[in-house]
């Protein structure tokens, strides 16, 4: 049903970043302060958080890093004010970033909810450790992929990347800043633990070479204004408190203008832009890591931490023969469904590698709908996986 | 209006039959008992209030700050609504 | 006497036109709910003020009092339950230009929002906190709240309500507000002062307003109706200026201490912010690329504007009009 308007994600106006937040040059740091440097580069001069290991290290980058940027800081009383602050700060006009893990996110998938229903770009960075409850605090895990997506209740419609090393979270965390400007929406960086604490080469280019999509507040006409349009496409202007539009913004089922109007046929007018802008633009937001999946009989499926594993694994099995080509998710929401069902009908299976019990399969499985075997390898997080078991993953499939 | 500015001392009293919801605040708290509840009843079936003394409203605007359904409000004598309907 | 039934005239000509979306009148409160009586002392208070309405913002948490930034017409944001406070917080740090406004029920912001209360006023963050105290979760239907008083009956306390309530003034001073005042609903040139006052002024200010939920909390206790209510909080108040906030307990259909209770000075968060910040990088540092001798600039010109346009106000021969 969508025909992509407004010139798409691809043509949104891009600037040059302020040099202020850019630290340009090559650093040696850890994905949990790349991703504050990230946020940092792309603009963002509002951060309000709550510690929780082991994402805490970019909320202290960020503190450190304020006064000489500009920005300002706030540790807040908990994870719910955290992104509460978040929505009133994006209002007043700033870009905004928390971060926070399973524990934190729980508390805050009331007020995710609020923010997609009120169109409210904002980047939530999620460096899982292992669940549920309390769980592991220093020790990995995926298994927030399904709570990325469906923590909120209420259908809902969000986009989540997940870098697999610290260069790719600053690099992440800028485009999260671009596409949750563009389609006015929370995107979440879905990262881990390991990645999180890895250290590594992060290069931040210069400033005129990292492009931002800028806040786009509305100026024309008052009597045109509305704070929404429902057309099921990005692009349109946010406006900002003090601009004297007067906007109302709710939780409740609304209309263009913002106002309440809880009747079954509004709510189906505003889910469905709110799901086709994300669902329906898929092709434009979706990136995908492809490596030798052209002819190959198995393809692995993972994404953050576990495809660095799994790359290890590919490697014994191509020494043994097996064709296999790796698909990995740097967006995993919206999901690649149509890629994987193209995937599905050349291949004899496909394998899941996942630091959870099993939530990326079921999509798998969904988007193969039968068309190849598709095998799991879950885990019960704490560690990330011995490649062997992806390795024995891979022969069994490619039998 | 109140705590420090003049202001003219006779008020003229407008109300919106429509919007009351007949809870007697502006009857029951006007200092000067200008207002009495109208034997009539409004669309929702409420009895709004009118002026029985209008002579006696000072202008003090208790009506229109007490009022919760913003159903009442009132004018001093020199800017009067255009188009009331004087009753 | 007049009527004026032509709704299209009486919107326009009606005080409340330009601080009311009046497109969205009438509004969804009970006969006799104090809710609106609250929202004309709030008007009032805007238009005396002298503050640029285009630069005020309206935040509300979720209950009956929590559509009042619905039908604010000012930039507003009607947020999930219990989170005015933090979402007002982000509001007025992204902008400190902004006058910011909490207006929301005494179960939104002392029950599930309660915390967020303490640390905005530990933090004596920059805003107005008007808050609607009906003893109920109105919009639930009627159930207990931290300041219900013991004995009344709730839909919850259906035999007579057991808790220790809350005194929010107590609260909110212990906590570290700077404003602290409660009156109730029939006190409307009260209210409309201190909330005056309160916008005037820097730091987290806490207006308490006690008022009449006729359909739950008065008819389920038996106490009449509103204008019984309103003549209950006539009959049985006692201003005390500067009381001290630990001797503002309420009991059931007891006497109501009201008045102003704290008023001081001292620095907000983002004053304390801008001070350490100075410290550590020195007389450039900006927020949001502005030194703080530019903002406080900035400020100052914005006070000369809203004094004149106070000044304006109140030389008509009706604010009100
Ligand atoms: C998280 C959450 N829990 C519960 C509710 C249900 N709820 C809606 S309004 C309300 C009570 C509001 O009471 P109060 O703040 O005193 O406002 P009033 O209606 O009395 O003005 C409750 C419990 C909700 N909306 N959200
Ligand atoms: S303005 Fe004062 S005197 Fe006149 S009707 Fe209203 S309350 Fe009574
Ligand atoms: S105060 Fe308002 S609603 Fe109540 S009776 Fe008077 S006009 Fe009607
Ligand atoms: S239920 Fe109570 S608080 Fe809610 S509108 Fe009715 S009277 Fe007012
Ligand atoms: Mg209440």
């Amino acid at each position: 049903m969508n025909k992509t308007k407004n010139g798409g994600y691809a043509e949104a106006q891009r600037v040059a970043a302020d040099p202020k937040g850019v630290d340009a040059g090559a650093h040696f740091m850890d994905g949990d302060h790349a991703i504050a440097e990230g946020g940092l580069a792309a603009g963002c001069r509002f951060f309000a958080g709550y510690p929780i290991t082991p994402s805490t290290e970019t909320a202290e980058r960020f503190a450190e890093r304020a006064p000489e940027v500009g920005a300002l800081f706030i540790q807040m009383e908990d994870e719910i004010a955290s992104i509460a602050a978040l929505i009133g700060a994006a209002w007043g006009g700033q870009k905004v970033m928390t971060v926070t893990c399973g524990p934190g996110f729980s508390l805050m998938v009331e007020n995710l909810g609020l923010a997609a229903m009120t169109e409210t770009p904002m980047v939530i960075a999620n460096v899982q450790r292992g669940g549920p409850s309390t769980g592991m605090p220093t020790l990995t895990a995926q298994q927030d992929m399904m709570q990325a997506k469906w923590g909120p209740h209420g259908d809902n419609a969000i986009i989540a990347l997940c870098p697999d090393s610290p260069q790719e979270c600053f690099d992440l965390t800028v485009e999260a800043f671009n596409l949750s400007e563009f389609y006015r929406v929370p995107v979440i960086i879905l990262t881990d633990e390991t990645v999180g604490h890895m250290h590594e080469k992060v290069v931040i280019p210069p400033a005129d070479q990292i492009p931002v999509v800028p806040r786009n507040n509305y100026k024309g006409p008052k009597e045109d204004f509305r704070p929404y349009q429902f057309d099921c496409q990005g692009g349109h202007p946010m406006t900002q408190a003090g601009d004297g539009y007067r906007f109302h913004i709710t939780g409740l089922t609304h209309n263009e203008r913002g106002y309440p109007a809880a009747t079954a046929e509004q709510n189906k007018i505003l889910l469905t832009h709110l799901i086709e802008k994300i669902n329906g633009n898929a092709d434009q937001i979706i990136r995908l890591d492809e490596d030798q999946i052209e002819g190959a009989e198995v393809v692995v499926v993972s994404y953050g931490i576990t495809s660095r594993i799994a790359v290890k694994a590919m490697q014994d099995a191509r020494k043994e023969g097996i064709k296999v080509g790796s698909l990995r998710l740097i967006t995993i929401w919206p999901f690649c469904e149509k890629r994987i069902e193209e995937i599905s009908s050349q291949v004899k299976a496909i394998v899941v590698a996942e630091l959870n019990y099993g939530q990326m399969v079921r999509e798998v499985e969904r988007s193969a709908a039968g068309r190849c075997k598709v095998i799991s390898v879950n885990s019960c997080g704490g560690a990330v996986h011995d490649p062997q078991e992806i390795l024995d993953a891979i022969r069994r499939a490619a039998q | 209006m109140f705590f420090n500015n003049l202001k003219p001392l006779h008020g003229n009293v407008y109300v919106n039959e429509t919007w009351c919801k007949g809870c007697g605040f502006c009857v029951q708290f006007c200092p000067t008992n200008v207002l009495d509840i109208s034997p009539g009843y409004n669309a929702k079936g409420y009895h709004p209030p009118y002026a029985k003394t209008p002579e006696r409203c000072h202008n003090c605007l208790y009506c229109q700050m007490i009022c919760p359904e913003f159903a009442i409000f009132v004018k001093g004598d020199d800017e009067c609504v255009k188009g009331e309907t004087n009753q | 006497m007049s009527t004026l039934n032509d709704i299209a005239q009486f919107k326009q000509v009606s005080p409340m036109s330009g601080i009311l979306r009046m497109e969205r009148m009438p509004h969804i409160w009970c006969p006799g709910c104090g809710i609106g009586s609250e929202v004309n002392s709030f008007a009032e208070a805007i238009r005396r003020s002298g503050i640029d309405q285009d630069k005020l913002t309206v935040i509300s948490g979720i209950g009956c009092t929590g559509r009042v930034a619905g039908y604010s017409n000012f930039d507003s944001i009607h947020t999930t339950h219990g989170r005015a406070i933090p979402v007002a917080t982000g509001m007025h740090l992204a902008n400190p230009k902004l006058k910011v406004v909490v207006f929301s029920g005494e179960g939104d912001l002392s029950g599930i929002g309660g915390n967020h209360l303490i640390h905005a006023a530990r933090r004596n963050m920059d805003m107005v906190v008007i808050c609607n105290n009906n003893f109920t979760y109105g919009m639930t239907g009627g159930q207990v709240t931290p300041t219900t008083p013991g004995g009344a009956i709730a839909s919850t306390t259906p035999y007579g309500n057991y808790e220790y309530p809350f005194s929010l003034p107590f609260l909110a001073d212990a906590a570290g507000a700077t404003y602290v005042a409660r009156w109730t609903s029939v006190h409307a040139r009260n209210v409309t002062q201190a909330i005056e006052e309160a916008l005037a002024r820097k730091g987290f200010s806490f207006i308490e307003i006690i008022s009449p939920c006729t359909t739950l909390y008065l008819r389920r206790n038996r106490l009449g109706d509103g204008v019984d209510w309103l003549q209950y909080f006539q009959e049985n108040t006692v201003i005390k200026h500067g009381c001290d906030t630990r001797e503002t307990a309420i009991d059931y259909q007891g006497k109501i201490v009201i008045g102003k209770f704290v008023d001081k000075q001292k620095p907000t968060y983002l004053e304390s912010v801008d001070k350490r910040y100075v410290q550590v990088v020195g007389d450039d540092y900006q927020l949001y690329g502005k030194t703080v001798p530019e903002r406080e600039a900035e400020e100052k010109a914005e006070q000369e504007r809203i004094a004149a346009r106070r000044a304006a106000a109140l030389a008509e021969p009706e604010a009100g009009a």
